[in-house]
């Protein structure tokens, strides 16, 4: 009984992943079963309205049907039917303004605040010159930054990605931070009891340890950029679906209103879907140990 | 391998609630190659003093030398297993065990110890080298922590109740494995248990602890024939030593029990 070989049978059980089989359907039956369920809901919505709507029940300009709204999308893209009037054929231009911005508020935002965050997560120091100062900062809307950065930079570019880069800094700093302050006692100690100078301590412990939390920071932060893009582009720059959405608002054009808030919202969700992509390349480790995984 | 020094060592933890004399005026030699086990309620400055050789804290009175030299820092040459094993759960198992092995510290010591290969054969694990920790069960992960600290072969090795967090069956699977490694390559060890059968079943000497303050309260040399075996538990001489053990550790902790009730008494009058 004492041979570690015989440890390792019994073992292998326990480390065997557990399917759960559900009995009487095969996987086909499950996917499409699956599929239903994800385009219930939706499904049901945009039946009621397309029929709420055809039916007269209120005028079609205060909200169009979805099958309109369709058609205004595709003329937005493509510019082929002329249904959207002054704005058709012009989604390439706004979205790629609203994706640059998005992008580049992310990347000095989210880059900034996880330097900062892990510095403050790493030294006394940097948490005395900085953190009461973001911990204050945080509390500021960002919408309450939009006069002083129309003042500082005017109309165009410049505010908008200030506002974006000062939403994502936020969630960045104070994730990065907790992703250094978690990390166990006891891997810190198997660190140093193995030999680990100060920079291997940092690269193979500290960091690795803090990469989950830095990850659900910048997540936050893709969020938070799309957020304030809608809000940069309808106050402090002149393109962007921001921008199309509220002159659309101007024109009572509900349908562009429309069309391009499920724009916005299908352009997030994949934004976020890239950083899941990549957390989970980063993190396989993570899924393991996490409920979900 | 190593001998392990420790001279009228004092330790007193200072706090705003006050101080706790965790450690006095201990005196304490294991020998090269020795295994001692210190065993003790809880509460009586075992892993203090184990924190202490492996250099994780300091002593505020008296000296802890290893090899003649003042431990002053931790360090490789004294490999620790914890309690909760200390895997890297971002690091598969390969990986965790060749940790230590990548660092500059250890790139410039000769080490005898077995390759990181030869000893995930040795602790059963060279089926799942490519698993995450979070993969394995509770006994796997003290095997892989036990392998990744004999890779970067310390001269002396302090376990920290190592088998305390997992099930009768596994800790008991687990105490004949350790004892087979050593008995083929034997190394100073330190073991902190509160398994007094654990202690004498392993140990060359037991080193029965007593608090309030931490002291030495008595040492009892364990003579029973090596290799030993798991039958061995079941002889009488086993069963006495374990038993007289027992008393001992049993009466401190009722003392210590009746000291902390009498200090609360006198606290609140």
């Amino acid at each position: 009984m004492s041979d570690a070989a015989t440890l390792t049978k019994d073992d292998a059980a326990l480390a065997a992943p557990v399917e759960i089989e559900r009995r009487g359907q095969s996987a086909g039956a499950r996917r499409l079963t699956a599929l239903l369920l994800y385009i219930a809901f939706p499904g049901a919505v945009l039946v009621i309205w397309q029929i709420l709507a055809s039916a007269g029940f209120y005028r079609r300009a205060i909200l169009p049907p979805p099958t309109d709204i369709a058609v205004v999308l595709f003329d937005l893209v493509f510019g082929s039917l002329g249904e959207a009037g002054r704005y058709s054929g012009s989604w390439s231009d706004h979205t790629l303004n609203s994706l640059w911005r998005v992008f580049a508020g992310f990347a000095w935002g989210g880059g900034l605040g996880t330097l900062l965050g892990l510095l403050i997560g790493l030294s006394r120091v940097v948490e005395k010159l900085f953190d009461p100062t973001v911990q204050v900062l945080r509390n500021v809307p960002v919408t309450a930054w939009v006069p002083l950065s129309l003042i500082f930079f005017g109309i165009g570019n410049q505010p908008a990605i200030f506002l974006i880069g000062l939403g994502a800094f936020f969630p960045a700093v104070l994730n990065s931070t907790h992703g250094v302050r978690q990390l166990n006692r006891t891997l810190h100690k198997a660190g140093q009891m193995m030999g680990a100078n100060q920079s291997e301590m940092l690269v193979r412990v500290i960091l690795p340890a803090a990469l989950p939390s830095v990850m659900t920071g910048l997540r936050l932060s893709m969020g938070i950029a799309w957020v304030l893009v809608v809000v940069a582009e309808i106050l402090a720059v002149r393109s962007g679906l921001g921008y199309l959405l509220n002159d659309a608002y101007q024109f009572y054009r509900n349908d562009v209103v429309i069309a391009s808030m499920l724009s916005i919202g299908v352009l997030g969700f994949l934004c976020d879907r890239i950083v899941v992509f990549v957390r989970d390349r980063l993190l396989e480790w993570n899924r393991l140990e996490s409920y979900d995984g | 391998m190593a001998e392990v020094a420790l001279d009228k060592v004092g330790k007193v933890f200072e706090s705003r609630s006050g101080r706790v004399n965790a450690l006095s005026a201990v005196d304490l030699r294991v020998a090269r190659n020795e295994f001692v086990a210190i065993v003790g309620a809880s509460g009586c400055g075992k892993s203090t003093l184990l924190n202490l050789v492996a250099g994780f804290e300091h002593p505020t009175g008296g000296t802890v030398r290893v090899d003649g030299k003042l431990v002053e820092r931790p360090g490789p040459d004294r490999g620790v297993v914890f309690q909760q094993s200390a895997l890297f759960p971002w690091l598969t198992v390969r990986r965790n065990i060749a940790f230590g092995l990548g660092l500059a510290a250890n790139r410039s010591r000769t080490l005898k110890g077995p390759s990181v290969d030869q000893i995930l054969k040795r602790v059963g694990l060279a089926a799942f080298a490519n698993h995450f920790p979070a993969q394995l069960s509770g006994g796997m992960r003290q095997r892989a922590a036990i392998a990744g600290v004999l890779v970067i072969d310390p001269g002396v090795l302090l376990m920290d109740e190592p088998f305390g967090a997992l099930d009768a069956l596994t800790r008991s699977l687990m105490q004949d494995f350790l004892l087979e490694l050593w008995e083929e390559n034997r190394k100073t060890v330190l073991l902190v248990t509160h398994d007094i059968n654990e202690a004498v079943y392993l140990a060359d000497r037991l080193v029965i602890m007593a608090g309030h303050p931490g002291r030495v309260r008595e040492i009892v040399p364990v003579d029973l024939p090596r290799p030993r075996r798991y039958a061995l538990q079941a002889e009488p001489e086993f069963i006495r030593l374990r038993d007289h053990v027992t008393r001992i550790v049993r009466d401190e902790a009722a003392k210590a029990a009746a000291t902390e009730a009498a200090g609360v008494e006198s606290a609140a009058a």
